[in-house]
């Protein structure tokens, strides 16, 4: 029997990559893992994508997503069950900005967990994948990270540091079989923007913002706007002159 | 806030909105609430029953998991959030498929169970809640409540139809049907007049699973085509069907008399010379207008109303064709003008729609007093006939005729739940 796909997700709950989890299964099984701050959610999770696809193996694994040692340790486990083919690094949560600037602690945990940490993870992953000599990295960015806006720049910050080291490692793995993509979701219908939503914002659809991630990770673009038309809008608003961009309340 | 419209458009006001994430945490979610509430899915019920303007909406969205599935038994265990597409998608490549389905796959199993939607096999399967095993409603004073057919009955009933106001259900057992695959070997038949519908309905019942019927409601005298499917066991791939939307609402409705006259002349023409046996794909023939993405928007700004009655057989025929005359008259009509026979039993629920007889469909574009005369005209027939209208496509009925159509309402009363509330339940129950 051909052996698995091999597919781990860290941040296994976030509604981005839970979803993407059930598009890899869609068309045949796959071997998961699932990598998760809350045993509780983890299960769940865990549960629906079994109950989908029978054939695939599920494993979870709760851990410290930010400490530095628990991702060493973490990644080496994994990597005992052998090489995996595709990583996606997809957590995150949604700070307010004004919170950000009020309280160094908010600032410093919403960069931790948007920023340092899935570098890290990749970093790790990273190695792994350059002795392989082949697999797919991907992680989740932000068009929030293209052009710092008051709005929610704590947030972008971290997105930014996610992109550039995204852009590091495509550099790095050039001219070899190790593939790194870099997805920067527009706001989407998500737990994490639970709180957008109550505002009336127009978000868009979890299940094809996941659709399209698959895509291009799976075709091993390197940087891809979901849903698409994000990379226009955020092309204007970064070309826009500091002048005009200074008047905009966005 | 956010400012919440339901299928219909008819209106757009802001609502407080909350979305549930866990299943564990939804009882102590209700129970915190600072304001009566009303669980919330896809939206996709026409009128006010989905609504509660400057109350709470609890999102159902994220309440999406599947959390059992028996390959043997076909029994699925689900939370409410879960989509009827999602079920079909996945079950049907594994000989399984919903026993009920309405027509549209984007909505949640929690609205179907509240609204106990039916489908083209109401004469074989009955209504949603029909296949109900078990459901867990949670309560605004933080309780949980297990029922179904077998267990804490009288919660069941009320909850089945219930239009969400005996509580929040946070996820509920289905039992599918087997299927050979996602294909239907359908046929289409054209026909003139209610007498030959009847006909073609009642000789269709015993050898076809699903019947319905599309006609013209601008031709007086009843130009229509029936149609009529069977599970099919043949195999092919699936068509990848072009999606097609509406990018956004035209400054004024799309239907009026010149597109309807064309539109319903085209397609009876259309589907007359199409009329044979042909293969086709399940999500063609149970859900064609999924295919048009916010469809909705076709009517404009103003929105439109759905009239969706039910007669009873006695009777039945003239109640309908007094029906269609007022409308002919009123020069008001429809794309989409439906008639369908249901099945002679009882449904589910103390407030389930379905009842032994022939249901109508019509939409109607918002054309505000001319339309509410006209279904005042409608509501007189649909009440001296004895039937009713559907709740999960009103916006105006009545109170009156909904007391009348829903004689188990002193019944359902009791098992409301004080801390939810919609804009239906105050226009019909007062509270």
């Amino acid at each position: 029997m051909e052996a698995l796909r091999r597919i781990v997700i860290i941040g296994a709950t976030s509604g981005i990559a839970r979803h993407c989890a059930r598009a890899w299964l869609a068309p045949g099984p796959a071997d998961l893992t699932l990598v998760g701050r809350d045993a509780e959610r983890l299960a769940r999770v865990e549960a629906d994508l079994k109950a989908r696809s029978p054939g695939s193996q599920c494993h979870s694994l709760p851990v410290d997503l930010l400490d530095p040692a628990t991702i060493e340790a973490t990644v080496a486990t994994i990597l005992e069950r052998g090489a995996v083919d595709t990583v996606l690094i997809a957590h995150g949560l949604l700070p307010e900005q004004p919170a950000c600037q009020a309280s160094l602690t908010e600032a410093w945990e919403a960069l931790v967990v948007n920023g340092m940490s899935p570098v890290l993870w990749a970093e790790a992953f990273a190695r792994a994948m350059e002795d392989a000599g082949r697999g797919t990295l991907a992680l989740i960015g932000s068009v929030a990270g293209d052009r710092g806006r008051k709005s929610n720049y704590t947030y972008g910050a971290a997105k930014s540091l996610v992109a550039t080291c995204a852009a590091g490692m495509q550099h790095r793995f050039a001219g070899t079989a190790v593939r790194v993509v870099l997805i920067k979701p527009g706001p989407t219908d998500t737990p994490m923007t639970a709180v957008l939503k109550a505002d009336g914002a127009r978000l868009a659809d979890v299940a094809q913002v996941a659709r399209d991630t698959v895509r291009a990770i799976d075709r091993g673009v390197p940087v891809a706007y979901v849903p698409g038309r994000w990379r226009w809008i955020m092309w204007v608003v970064r070309s826009l002159p500091m002048a005009i961009f200074n008047r905009l309340d966005i | 806030m956010k400012s919440v419209s339901s299928w219909g458009r008819l209106s757009c006001e802001p609502h407080h909105f909350t979305s549930l994430l866990d299943p564990s945490s939804v009882a102590a979610e209700l129970a915190g609430a600072d304001r009566p509430g009303l669980a919330y899915g896809m939206g996709r019920s026409y009128g006010d029953v989905c609504l509660n303007p400057d109350g709470r909406l609890w999102s159902t969205a994220g309440l999406d998991h599947l959390l059992a599935f028996d390959d043997k038994s076909g029994r699925l265990t689900c939370e409410a959030g879960m989509l009827l597409g999602d079920i079909q998608r996945l079950c049907i490549p594994r000989g399984w498929t919903l026993p009920v389905s309405p027509g549209t796959q984007w909505v949640t199993v929690g609205g179907a169970i509240a609204n106990d939607v039916h489908g083209k096999n109401h004469h074989r399967q009955g209504s949603f809640g029909d296949h109900v095993l078990r459901l867990t409603l949670a309560r605004t004073d933080g309780t949980l409540i297990e029922c179904g057919p077998d267990e804490q009955p009288d919660w069941f009933a009320a909850t089945v139809g219930g239009l969400g106001l005996t509580g929040v259900i946070v996820k509920a057992d289905i039992q599918l049907c087997p299927v050979a695959g996602p294909w239907l070997e359908t046929e289409t038949l054209p026909y003139r007049g209610l007498t030959e519908f009847f006909e073609l309905a009642d000789s269709s019942e015993a050898d076809w699973e699903y019947t319905v019927s599309w006609f013209d409601c601008l031709s007086r005298d009843v130009r229509g085509l029936f149609l009529r499917a069977n599970p099919s066991s043949e195999g092919g791939s699936a068509p990848t069907p072009r999606r097609l939307a509406m990018p956004f609402a035209p400054p004024a409705s799309l239907v009026n008399r010149a597109s309807l006259k064309l539109f319903n002349a085209a397609y009876y023409q259309l589907g007359r010379r199409r009329a044979s046996r042909t293969l086709q794909h399940y999500q063609a023939f149970f859900y064609p207008l999924d295919r048009i993405d916010r469809w909705n928007l076709m009517y404009g700004p103003r929105g439109f109303y759905q009239y969706q009655c039910v007669v009873p057989r006695e009777g039945g025929q003239q109640a309908v064709q007094a029906m269609l005359d007022k409308i002919a008259d009123s020069g008001e009509g429809s794309f989409l003008a439906v008639l369908k026979t249901f099945g002679r039993r009882q449904a589910p629920g103390m407030l389930s729609f379905p009842m032994p007889g022939v249901t109508l469909a019509l939409d109607f574009p918002n054309r505000g007093v001319r339309s509410l005369a006209l279904f005042e005209q409608l509501d007189e027939i649909v009440a001296a006939a004895g039937g009713r209208l559907y709740m999960a496509k009103d916006a105006r009925m009545p109170r009156s005729l909904f007391e009348a159509g829903y004689p188990r309402l002193p019944e359902f009363t009791p098992f409301r739940d004080a801390g939810i509330s919609s804009a239906l339940s105050r226009r019909l129950m007062g509270n």
